[in-house]
């Protein structure tokens, strides 16, 4: 039977030999040597070694789905053989760090620990040979996983995912079962922070058991759930938002103080997202320098409210209504003159008031007003009532009531006239101006508004901080938000949530990732924009737009079959 | 007496004069149309009409509002609206939504209201959303609202773009080339709706066309424009016997053919 089996040998080797580069290339930046150093599962398994693993078993899966109509064999045999080649550029680079010192040449990387890592310290020839045999059996995986029926897969990939992703976020789990079950249940579960190997595979079978029950008997299964609870089944899709809230309500209780004050962090992001959703995500106008209201909304708080000699010594709540206003008023200043730009003009300048504003703040010139590169200390905490929010726990309420009160805001304003001009703005100008919108109030409000939500982010920012400092007000602020918006999805209040935990919440839990944020930043803008535009929950609308434009090919707004003048 | 009046207009683009002191007037209530060659001007004409293009010299009023210098969006409220020669709809927005848009000249309420939630906001909403979707069948497009304008068919984005304009309640409709791109039947149905614009809605309409059959089968008056001036204005008859309107599509050697032969 081997001869009905025809392999595109050369489409494999280039295919194998292209994931091993990728897997030398994250080698040599250093990530799979970082990455090594946090444990998934004690002792066995490494966040590094995923790193190394998913690139074979990837490749492998994609060569899989690429010659999905030949024979199962000649599927998986395709997968083992991508993986084999996959491990040759590794070799290489085991063997070039076992020649020479590359680290004197500037890559400070290619270590010899590297060599001993990816040989699994069995020395140059067993450990290549192991090496390869290794990515070999992944790609087989790999290319296996596509080929099997639901029926497997679901429950087999479900374990897998589960199971690396309670190690890799083992720092909430931890904290709820501290804080639900006591110290003892984090000990019986966990050694230094990761998983112990009983314990993993455990995990791995329930997960991949509950899953394949759910499978086999999924209606009766839930049939039996409904009964069990005695709500009426009509109220039952109430269950899940009720849920929610109650979680989002008690998350610091969860979470505890480490974890809330990512929560936080999260929550002043999803804020600023909020805004910077109207003006691009509604009303089509990229700001680079959003940053800018977010300074300045601090940098208002923190001169009205400091104790220091530049500080007015105002309390918080007298302040607050007073940064709102100055960032508002800041949005319709940088407004004004960019009224008459558009797109990557419209950027550009953006950009440079968002460093203008951090220059000037951190100037010698304004110095006695604004404190420099030493910033402003000495902000007083949030009070109300006598009673002082100073953990992050407390805090958490705060910056929670402030995203909902811009969510409110947000999507009535979406679902209003100005959402509607907005909107108008950003897919023809010139139309929407013939329409009978003024362009100039429209836009003003559109910056107005946006700029108002930074400025709120940055006036619970710094008594959060109580001492601000120009640093904190970089460009990569600004990237961030508008990444966020991207990753969650343009116009849609959801995706800026999504993106926000995605893009700040998962670097602040995987703390290995810091050295190389902007690396995977751009990875993830690049792949998302590849395989999933529209965001990870995009609008109805934009749902609509991306995915269901070729249902019904048809011009609008410029294409026309045919071409009079 | 004339609903919209233009004394005088020239427009030059560089050393390129597209209008050329244009004198113009369009009864109240008639149907007029501006044919001829390719890149005469019309267009340009409906652009310095909608104040998309301010022009250099003369003067264009409308029921007694000089428009000149007059922002696009103030001309809008006072009453003019238009469609265009290629689709410009908003293209990522449903039907509806683009139908609401088009209401603008009618909306009142800020967005204060609409954070706030406030009576009269809702009121104004929900009695827009009426009204667009009375446009909506009216148009022919009963349960399309929600469809993106973008995948809507070629004709049905035609409809909709006149709702669009239809829904601001102009007092004077452009319609640039209404029927490009529509086969004999399509046409004559366009014709008919236009025609039942006017009547119906009382809305005066100046459209720029070139299907021949649609000008002169609806227009009361035509005028022809070549190189931005004005060569011949009269009855839909006058004009297919001018030979000047002849020459001007035509070349000159036909034209005295066609005198000769008649």
């Amino acid at each position: 039977m081997f001869e009905s089996i025809r392999l595109d040998w050369r489409s494999l080797v280039r295919l194998g030999l292209l994931a091993g580069v990728i897997a030398f290339s994250l080698c040599t930046i250093g990530m799979v040597e970082t990455f090594n150093e946090r444990e998934l599962i004690s002792g066995v398994f490494t966040v590094g070694h995923v790193l190394l693993f998913a690139v074979p078993a990837g490749v492998g899966y994609l060569c899989a789905k690429d010659s999905s109509k030949s024979k199962r064999i000649a599927v998986l045999a395709s997968g083992f053989i991508v993986g084999l080649f996959s491990a040759l550029p590794l070799i290489v680079l085991v063997l070039l760090v076992r020649a020479i010192d590359l680290r004197e040449l500037g890559l400070v990387n290619m270590s010899p620990a590297l060599g001993d890592l990816l040989t699994f310290n069995l020395g140059g020839v067993v450990g290549s040979l192991v090496l390869m045999a290794l990515t070999g059996v992944l790609g087989l995986a790999g290319s296996a996983v596509h080929v099997m029926p639901d029926r497997i897969r679901r429950p087999l990939m479900n374990g897998v995912l589960g199971t690396l992703g309670v190690g890799l976020f083992s720092d909430i789990v931890i904290a709820l079962l501290r804080n639900l079950f006591g110290r003892g249940a984090v000990r019986l579960l966990f050694a230094a922070g990761s998983l112990k190997p009983g314990v993993g595979i455990g995990l791995f079978i329930i997960l991949a058991g509950v899953t394949a029950l759910w499978e086999a008997r999924g209606e009766r299964f839930r049939g039996g759930l409904a009964s069990m609870v005695p709500i009426p089944g009509r109220h039952l899709r109430l269950v899940g938002p009720v849920l929610g809230i109650l979680v989002v309500l008690i998350l610091p209780l969860l979470l505890g103080t480490y974890l809330s004050e990512v929560a936080d962090v999260v929550g002043l992001y999803i804020l600023m997202g909020a805004g910077l959703n109207i003006v691009v995500g509604l009303a089509g106008l990229l700001d680079l320098g959003y940053v800018a209201f977010y300074a300045i909304g601090a940098y208002t708080m923190a001169v009205l409210t400091s104790q220091t000699e530049l500080g007015y010594g105002l309390s918080f709540w007298t302040a607050l209504p007073l940064t709102v206003l100055a960032a508002v008023l800041a949005g319709f200043i940088l407004g004004v003159p960019v009224l008459r730009m558009r797109g990557d003009y419209l950027a550009i300048v953006t950009l440079g008031f968002g460093e203008i504003t951090r220059i000037l703040a951190l100037s010698d010139f304004l110095k006695p007003l604004f404190g420099g590169a030493q910033g402003i200390q000495k902000i007083p905490n949030i009070s109300i009532a006598g009673v002082e929010f100073v953990k992050p726990e407390h805090l958490y309420y705060f910056i929670l009531a402030g995203c909902l009160l811009a969510f409110f805001i947000s999507s009535r304003l979406r679902d209003s006239r100005l959402g509607r001009q907005w909107m108008a703005m950003r897919e023809d100008e010139d139309v929407a101006e013939a329409m009978g919108i003024n362009l100039v109030k429209t836009k003003l409000l559109a910056f107005a508004i946006g700029a108002g939500f930074a400025g709120l982010a940055g006036a619970i920012f710094a008594p959060k901080l109580s001492a601000i400092f120009p640093h904190s007000f970089n460009l990569i602020v600004s990237i961030n938000v508008l990444c966020l918006i991207i990753v969650g999805g343009m116009g849609s209040l959801p995706g800026v949530v999504v993106g926000a935990l995605i893009l700040v919440g998962m670097p602040e839990l995987l703390r290995e990732f810091t050295e190389y944020r902007l690396l995977l930043y751009g990875v993830l803008l690049i792949v998302m924009m590849i395989v999933r535009p529209e965001g990870f929950w995009p609008s109805e609308v934009r749902k609509r737009e991306l995915r269901a434009g070729s249902e019904e090919p048809s011009p609008a707004g410029g294409g026309n079959p045919v071409e009079p003048t | 007496m004339d609903i919209l009046t233009s004394k005088q207009v020239t427009k030059n683009f560089g050393g390129l004069t597209a209008v050329n002191s244009f004198d113009f007037g369009v009864p109240r209530g008639s149907i007029v149309s501006i044919i001829g060659p390719n890149g005469a001007g019309k267009t340009t004409f409906f652009n310095c009409i909608n104040g998309f293009y301010p022009f250099d010299e003369g003067e264009i009023a409308f029921e007694g509002h000089i428009l000149n210098g007059r922002s696009p969006d103030q001309i809008a409220r006072l009453g003019i609206a238009r469609t265009y020669q290629n689709i410009r709809l908003f293209a990522n927005m449903t039907a509806i939504e683009n139908i609401l848009v088009g209401m603008e000249p009618q909306l009142k309420r800020g967005w204060i209201g609409a954070v706030l939630g406030s009576r009269s906001t809702r009121e104004e909403e929900e009695r827009a959303q009426e009204e667009a979707n009375r446009l909506l069948q009216f148009v022919g497009l009963v349960g399309k609202g929600d469809l993106l304008a973008k995948n809507l068919p070629y004709g049905d984005q035609r409809r909709l773009e006149i709702a669009r304009a239809l829904a601001g309640k102009p007092k004077l409709l452009l319609l640039d080339e209404p029927t490009a791109g529509m086969n004999p039947r399509e046409s004559a149905d366009m014709m008919r709706f236009i025609r039942n614009l006017r009547d119906e809605l009382e809305i005066t309409i100046l459209l720029i066309e070139h299907d021949m059959r649609v000008v002169m089968g609806i227009s009361e008056r035509v005028t022809v424009l070549d190189y931005g001036k004005k060569i011949a204005e009269g009855t839909p008859e006058e004009i297919q016997r001018n030979p000047r309107v002849i020459e001007a599509y035509l070349g000159r050697g036909a034209a005295t053919g066609l005198a000769t032969g008649a």
